[in-house]
């Protein structure tokens, strides 16, 4: 069996599942933001069970909307910390305390390698960068779950992604995702399990995983899963809050399909308006100008992000064509930022430093674009009006490209700063 | 159950952010999101769906976000159903959650041209084109699918799941 195969069979109490099978599985957590959560909760009510399946277990995050940026929102926040106070939920992330879901609960120690999770949120497949098998589903299924603590799931088709050689220099993880993207489309891993491995990904750092993992739903994908290594041992040390279990692919493990990438044939990557399959070259993309760019989010908002953000723009400003957004992921990321005075290189470059949010990502607030207007983000999605406008662009890359073209006020690349 | 209406024709990789743009989710109020439906698609969309229309589409529909706001603004718009040549995993497995029928067909994606009147047997798996008298398969839907229908969704059958262990 695969890793997701083992996983989901361990928790479906059984020996062994097959690639279409449908089962019905224990879930270690569930996760639902200020945007699902609210039908979530209305559903749950309806199901009419008396208590939640574990208190402890139900994690509630107002981070898209939040800070609430208006009534509407404010009255969707509040469902949550009313439906939070009401069950006794001991995973309630208030403003202050909260961050953007996929990074805060990594972070905390709250997913574990082994564990299974579902989140009403297409981005909770980040999880996967742990050993984990982790899902996005809908607001019904969340509610579904928290009454019984289960979820149905047909079991996904592997597909195995072996990534050669060494990265490029300022390529990551943001890179080789977008470049598989590019390759095999929007809907190339559709319903299957996109495992990745080879020496870049043994030698890639944990938030180079994360990332990765984060974007396997731009493919189509069910999950992203990286086998457990040193490096997930190293994370998840001192930080899980449960125990973990780590599991691996068997040799003989069948996969639907195996696609193999010399990390030396991988540029620093650019997705182009209006899909993230419509990858190009950084480097062929200098004709393009840019009115904003943000740096944050699930997909490139941890510390790590930060610093190489800082560490391309460090000593220079902001171009006057551009506005710069740069938003810490969590609260502790953002003290961290401070501490490591990165906060400091951005607002001496001239850009603002925003409060942990999903904010403009899904064009909710913090950085709305205009008519005509383009923007470039280290986040996840360019569809049509995505951060805003119908008829306003989004490119999305890794957070040095980001910082270099807000300094050149054009899609450009450290390289070009003589870094 | 049959399924009878004029169709609205869309192509390739429909996201959850053209079906309902996410600066409308402050809200999941379903008449709200109805007023919305399709509109980064479409901006005339709101105005031209009819009650009982059905949307045919390419593949990869429903693709990007979790949000059930996407199958829900689809119902509450009156639309009936969505027929495509595939479906992002997530809009799916909602949909059968929450009550909208949705059917997987290369075929009739291929063939059903914008307007053309369409007759689903839901039961069947059977699509009619009656402007152009040619009829397609829908792929079979795995027998859970056909449980979760039976029980009225995904609420009603944790209901009884519920019931049954206590």
């Amino acid at each position: 069996m695969t890793i997701t195969e083992k996983i989901l069979a361990v928790h479906a109490g059984k020996k062994k599942v097959e690639p279409g099978e449908l089962i019905n599985a224990r879930v270690d957590l569930i996760l639902a933001n200020d945007i699902t959560a609210p039908i979530a909760i209305q559903e749950f009510k309806k199901i009419g069970a008396k208590n939640v399946f574990d208190k402890s277990r139900i994690a509630l995050i107002p981070d898209h909307f939040a800070p609430q940026k208006d009534i509407k929102a404010a009255e969707q926040c509040k469902l949550l910390r009313e439906f939070s106070r009401e069950y006794d939920l001991s995973l309630y992330f208030e403003v202050g305390r909260m961050g953007v879901e996929h990074a805060l609960l990594p972070e905390q120690g709250l997913v574990v390698p082994g564990d299974l999770i579902i989140g009403a949120d297409s981005h909770t497949c980040t999880y996967g960068a742990l050993g984990a098998f982790s899902t996005g589903v809908g607001s019904t299924d969340v509610a579904s779950a928290m009454a019984t603590g289960e979820c149905w799931f047909r079991v996904p088709e592997s597909m195995k992604f072996i990534y050669h050689g060494k990265l490029n220099r300022w390529v990551g993880g943001k890179d080789l995702i977008l470049h598989t993207i590019g390759d095999i489309g929007v809907d190339g891993a559709l319903y299957r399990a996109m495992e990745f491995e080879g020496e870049a990904i043994t030698n890639l750092p944990m938030y180079g995983r994360l990332t990765m993992c984060n974007m396997a739903i731009e493919a189509g994908g069910k999950n992203g899963i990286i086998a457990p290594d040193r490096i997930t041992k190293k994370y998840a040390k001192g930080r899980a809050r449960r125990e973990f279990s780590f599991y691996k692919s068997d040799k003989k493990s069948k996969y639907a399909e195996i696609k193999e990438y010399d990390c030396s044939g991988i540029p620093l990557t650019v997705a182009c308006p209006h899909l993230p399959s419509n990858t190009k070259p950084a480097a062929e993309l200098s004709h393009v100008a840019i009115d904003q760019v943000v740096i944050g989010s699930c997909t490139n908002g941890r510390l790590e992000d930060l610093r190489e953000a800082a560490e391309v723009i460090k000593g220079k400003k902001v171009n006057p064509n551009v506005r710069l957004i740069v938003i810490p992921a969590t609260q502790q990321i953002y003290k961290q930022a401070i501490k490591e005075k990165l906060v400091d290189i951005f607002i001496d470059a001239e850009a603002v430093v925003s409060t942990p949010t999903c904010g403009p990502c899904l064009g909710g607030h913090m950085g709305i674009l205009a008519k005509g207007e383009r923007a470039l983000a280290t986040t996840n999605r360019n569809f049509v009006g995505r951060m805003g406008h119908p008829e306003s662009e989004v490119y999305l890359s890794n957070p040095a490209v980001a910082a270099a073209t807000a300094v050149l006020g054009r899609i450009g690349t450290p390289e070009e700063l003589g870094l | 159950m049959i399924i009878k209406g004029k169709n609205w024709k869309f192509g390739n990789d429909i996201d959850t952010d053209a079906i309902i743009p996410a600066r409308y989710l402050n809200t999941s109020d379903p008449k709200e999101l109805a007023k919305h439906i399709m509109e980064d698609a479409d901006r005339d969309f709101p105005s031209k769906v009819k009650i009982g229309d059905i949307i045919v589409a390419g593949k990869n529909f429903g693709c990007g976000s979790s949000r059930e706001h996407a199958p829900i603004a689809i119902k509450a718009s009156g639309i009936q159903a969505v027929i495509a040549r595939s479906f992002a995993r997530i809009f799916y497995r909602n949909s059968f959650n929450i009550g909208l029928p949705i059917f997987e067909s290369e075929e009739a994606s291929e063939k059903i041209q914008q307007g053309d009147e369409i007759e689903i047997d839901a039961d069947k798996g059977l699509i009619k084109n009656i402007t152009r008298g040619e009829s397609y398969k829908a792929n079979p839907i795995p027998p859970f699918m056909h449980e979760l229908i039976a029980a009225g969704g995904l609420v009603e059958w944790t209901k009884k799941k519920l019931a049954a262990k206590s």
